[in-house]
């Protein structure tokens, strides 16, 4: 292949080459708005960050539920009849969902901070998670015999 | 199966070009062939303009990382036939400055690797007649950190890296933490001036694709993760004994 450059052509060489100042600028990429939709990981990054909100909005109708409980009967039967209707419990659903998925990938990054050496060896990613859905799992069930009236 | 597949790959020149656009090019699949392999095939047979970066082809210099179908990887590692009947798209690592086709600038990143003194720190005068001895144990706390190649796809992999272009970065954190973690090294502290700063440690929101990413099996979401520990600890340590230090 034979490189033919215009600038050069039908002059003599120069001991001295004469280099262009000019310095093409690099392309500088944005990142798209919708970046977390362009791979399953990214997406259920977001989803994982977004469930803070589930979070924080189940904190709000707990203690608008409590508020309800502490003004009288009349109060939290109004607060009752708002939760029966169907967009709240749709929304409660989802509002579960998300708060799942939130403990869930809360504990198993655990063990990114948690000890990770036990009796000089290096700790399995499921030993460091385990206390924690073990000590969920019985708080929940403590919370359920309560709610069902069984202690 | 088809004898040939489609690269849709990344074009862009500087002098001409104001964004990329893609390329198509039918290539042989051969079941031996890497990426590497048919991007070759193409400036050799095809199209000699195209630039790209390569060097040993066995996954050691890390300077061949390119975006194959939107995910970072090292084209000489990553067999094209996996992509057949294909197409596949080859473009440059994302949220790097593009030069030219599929070439990257990375004077940031090696700026932000120098801040981090990614090298044995010494504070005392110590001079060894021999060299230092270190326990397979100790070896073992920082060896996965040390098979970082500078390949850089975990920038590539890291959404924080493309939205804050202050962020030091997962390749850069987790060797400074290889350092720490060094019984050699002496440098924990003038690391951490640099690493705890907000566009260090505190950027990372646990995205964990860098750790996914990495051809050599390093894990910088682990290093940072860890960091921030060390980072809490060392806050604490100076809050409740201010003059505990020197």
């Amino acid at each position: 292949m034979v490189q033919v450059v215009p600038v050069a052509e039908g002059k003599e060489l120069t001991a001295m080459p004469q280099y262009s100042t000019y310095q093409p600028k690099p392309y500088k990429p944005r990142m798209s708005a919708y970046w977390y939709l362009d791979q399953w990981h990214y997406l259920r990054y977001a989803m994982r960050e977004s469930s803070s909100f589930f979070v924080a909005y189940f904190a709000v109708i707990t203690l608008i539920g409590i508020a309800a409980l502490d003004t009288g009967p009349t109060a939290y039967a109004h607060f009752q009849a708002l939760m029966r209707s169907p967009a709240i419990i749709i929304l409660n659903a989802l509002a579960l969902a998300f708060i799942l998925l939130h403990a869930v990938t809360w504990f198993l990054l655990v063990p990114r901070v948690a000890l990770r050496q036990f009796l000089g060896k290096p700790t399995p990613d499921i030993i460091a998670s385990a206390p924690n859905f073990m000590v969920w799992f019985g708080a929940s069930v403590i919370v359920a015999l309560f709610i069902l009236r069984i202690i | 199966m088809a004898d040939t597949i489609i690269l849709e790959v990344e074009r862009f020149h500087p002098e001409s070009d104001t964004e990329p656009s893609y390329q198509s090019f039918e290539v042989p699949l051969r079941d031996d062939w890497m990426v590497l392999d048919a991007l070759n095939h193409i400036k050799d047979q095809l199209d000699g303009s195209l630039a790209f970066r390569w060097s040993c082809r066995m996954g050691i210099c890390g300077s061949c990382g390119m975006m194959i179908n939107g995910v970072p990887m090292l084209t000489c590692e990553t067999q094209l036939i996996n992509f057949a009947p294909g197409p596949l798209r080859v473009g440059p690592l994302a949220h790097f400055p593009v030069i030219k086709d599929l070439v990257v600038e990375m004077d940031d990143f090696m700026a932000k690797l120098q801040k981090v003194k990614p090298w044995i720190v010494r504070k005392d005068d110590f001079q060894p007649e021999r060299e230092f001895i270190q326990k397979p144990a100790q070896m073992e706390t920082y060896h996965q950190f040390s098979l970082c190649i500078n390949c850089t796809l975990c920038y590539a992999a890291c959404p924080v890296s493309g939205l804050d272009s202050n962020f030091i970065g997962p390749a850069a954190i987790a060797l400074a933490h290889r350092y720490n973690l060094d019984s050699r090294d002496q440098g924990i502290e003038d690391r951490l001036d640099i690493v705890s700063q907000h566009e260090g440690i505190w950027d990372c929101t646990v995205v964990g694709e860098c750790s996914t990413v990495c051809p050599k099996g390093v894990d910088p979401s682990l290093a940072i993760q860890q960091y921030k520990l060390t980072a809490t600890k060392e806050w604490f340590k100076s809050f409740l004994l201010p003059r505990g230090k020197n």
